[in-house]
């Protein structure tokens, strides 16, 4: 238990496809409904986060004066790594009160900034040469190894999307809601073999932010806290050819855990996961990662409905980056979606989610965050 | 065809562009730890000592994994393996498979792969890679 908690949580009003808001207006949008949620303004807040855009020019934006700021930006964990440096820095006596903030234009493009490797640096010389393209052809490349070793079948990997979409058919806010099967899998359209796109991640718009302050302070605020209780983080490679192996993912292993050691839970401890799933093998490496299956078993564990809606480990409650949302950095949308399990105002609820666990990663297996939260301070 | 996206070699990696325009796949290794790494640069990542060599690797690998990408691409007509090759050496480049059907029936995980050279302009030359073919075997 780190004493810290989170008070105020909320994504922007609308999810999906909004060419109405440019993408700094996103995190703006989320901002204020995170306001509302905890019933402050910007003049309460004395620490803020974000990822993307500098911290600067989200912080004059919302007329925050922070005396703590953290601009770590280490690809879609990067919310899950801003929570750890929160609680920490709260702890410090640096600040009282932390607003995170993300936004981003992935689907409608609207004030956004491009972004392209330099030709200097590891990616421009070793990898953009040989026709990567953007997440689809990096992301996806150590799988083939991963289903030699372990024996993992198309027919599972397909079936990581099709207990997904059973998710977000409960969810009202899921961008893709119509239940699918392996064969609607199969004969979606090919992206990167192995890859069909019901195995990608969606591109939408949306932003989400957090509000975090000391857990003592948990009853000034509306809504009921989400207690933190252990964090990691950790990065292994910019570079998805130099993961240390194909078959797992070190940042995985240290930030999962260092947050489930601070929290000092078990596995049978967790009630609800989230596993940040950019691609449908995500989460068969996360739950290995994490220790909840063998290695090479997740595959089975999830194709047998463990994770699915009824399962013993209900996994990626909101369609996940497959069928809920992603904007391009998901990982505020897993903290959402377990701070409403936590609170217990999920729109797929899971009865009694008293230990919630979310995974994260950053770029192409490039790094990971961690935080296990709780209904209860841990006590 | 419009080119490829060309690597703009450093101060720490020009020895390995060097390499490929001369036909010579050139590795480092730590004369500390004796650790064979890539990719290049001045120190050991696994020790951090300064002693590292460059030398010349054998241009030996094996298929470890890839996929086979179906969106466009302004250097690819049709679909094309992103490639993960293992060097004899150890370390692990990304590169493209050429002479062989781009299909997952050709492209087989663990084949055995020799390096071959496409020069791009006077100052690059891209490794990449082709199946070895078993003395006998017709190809
Ligand atoms: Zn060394």
């Amino acid at each position: 238990m780190t004493g810290i908690a989170i008070v105020g949580a909320a994504e922007t009003t609308e999810l999906g496809v909004i060419p109405g808001l440019s993408e700094i207006q996103l995190h703006a949008d989320a901002a204020l409904n995170a306001f509302a949620d905890a019933g402050i303004s910007a003049r309460d807040i004395d620490g803020f986060a974000t990822a993307g855009f500098r911290p600067t020019e989200v912080a004059q934006y919302l007329g925050l004066k922070p005396r703590w700021v953290d601009g770590t930006s280490v690809g879609g964990c990067s919310f899950m790594v801003h929570v750890r440096h929160a609680v920490a820095a709260i702890l410090a006596g640096h600040c009282e009160t932390v607003l995170i903030t993300h936004g981003e234009s992935g689907k409608s493009r609207v004030g956004k900034s491009g972004f392209a490797p330099a030709p200097a640096s590891f990616a421009g010389q070793f990898e953009a040469p040989f026709g990567v393209v953007g997440p689809p052809t990096m992301f996806t490349v150590p799988v083939l190894r991963y289903m030699k070793d372990y024996g993992l079948t198309h027919e599972q990997l397909a079936m990581v999307a099709v207990v997904q979409r059973q998710w977000a058919s409960r969810n009202p806010r899921a961008f893709m809601r119509d239940l699918i099967t392996v064969e609607d899998v199969f004969r979606s359209r090919m992206i990167a073999y192995p890859f069909h796109l019901l195995e990608c991640c969606l591109v939408t718009d949306g932003g989400g932010a957090l509000i975090l302050t000391k857990a003592d302070r948990a009853k000034d605020f509306p809504k009921p806290a989400a207690h933190i209780w252990g964090t990691g983080e950790s990065s292994e490679t910019q570079i998805i050819s130099q993961m240390e192996s194909l078959t797992s993912s070190r940042a995985f292993r240290v930030a999962g855990s260092d947050a489930m050691g601070e929290a000092g839970i078990n596995h049978s401890d967790v009630d609800h996961l989230m596993i940040y799933d950019a691609f449908a093998h995500l989460p068969i490496y996360g739950l290995e990662d994490l220790g909840f299956c063998k290695k090479g078993e997740a595959g089975a564990f999830i194709a047998e409905g463990n994770t699915a809606p009824g399962g013993k480990l209900p996994t990626n409650t909101n369609g996940g980056g497959l069928s809920y949302m992603h904007s391009g950095m998901y990982g505020m949308y897993a903290l959402q979606e377990s701070v409403r399990q936590v609170r217990g105002e999920a729109a797929a609820q899971v009865a009694g989610v008293e230990v919630a666990l979310c995974l994260g990663v950053g770029g192409m297996f490039g790094a990971s965050g961690c935080a296990v939260l709780g209904r209860q301070p841990k006590g | 065809m419009p080119e490829r996206p060309l690597p703009q070699p450093t101060p720490e990696t020009e020895h390995f562009w060097a390499g490929t325009r001369s036909g010579e796949l050139r590795l480092q290794r730590c004369q500390t730890c004796d650790t064979t790494y890539f990719p290049p640069r001045p120190f050991c990542p696994e020790c951090s000592s300064r002693h590292v060599e460059v030398f010349v690797a054998s241009g030996r690998g094996t298929l470890e994994s890839y996929v086979i990408n179906h969106r466009p691409h302004p250097a690819w007509s049709e679909p094309y393996a992103i490639a993960l090759i293992k060097l004899e050496e150890g370390p692990r480049m990304m590169s493209n498979i050429v002479e062989c059907p781009q299909t997952p029936e050709s492209l087989v995980l663990d084949m055995p792969l020799q390096v071959v050279w496409q020069k791009q302009n006077e100052q690059i030359t891209l490794p990449l890679f082709r199946r070895v073919v078993a003395s006998g075997e017709h190809r």
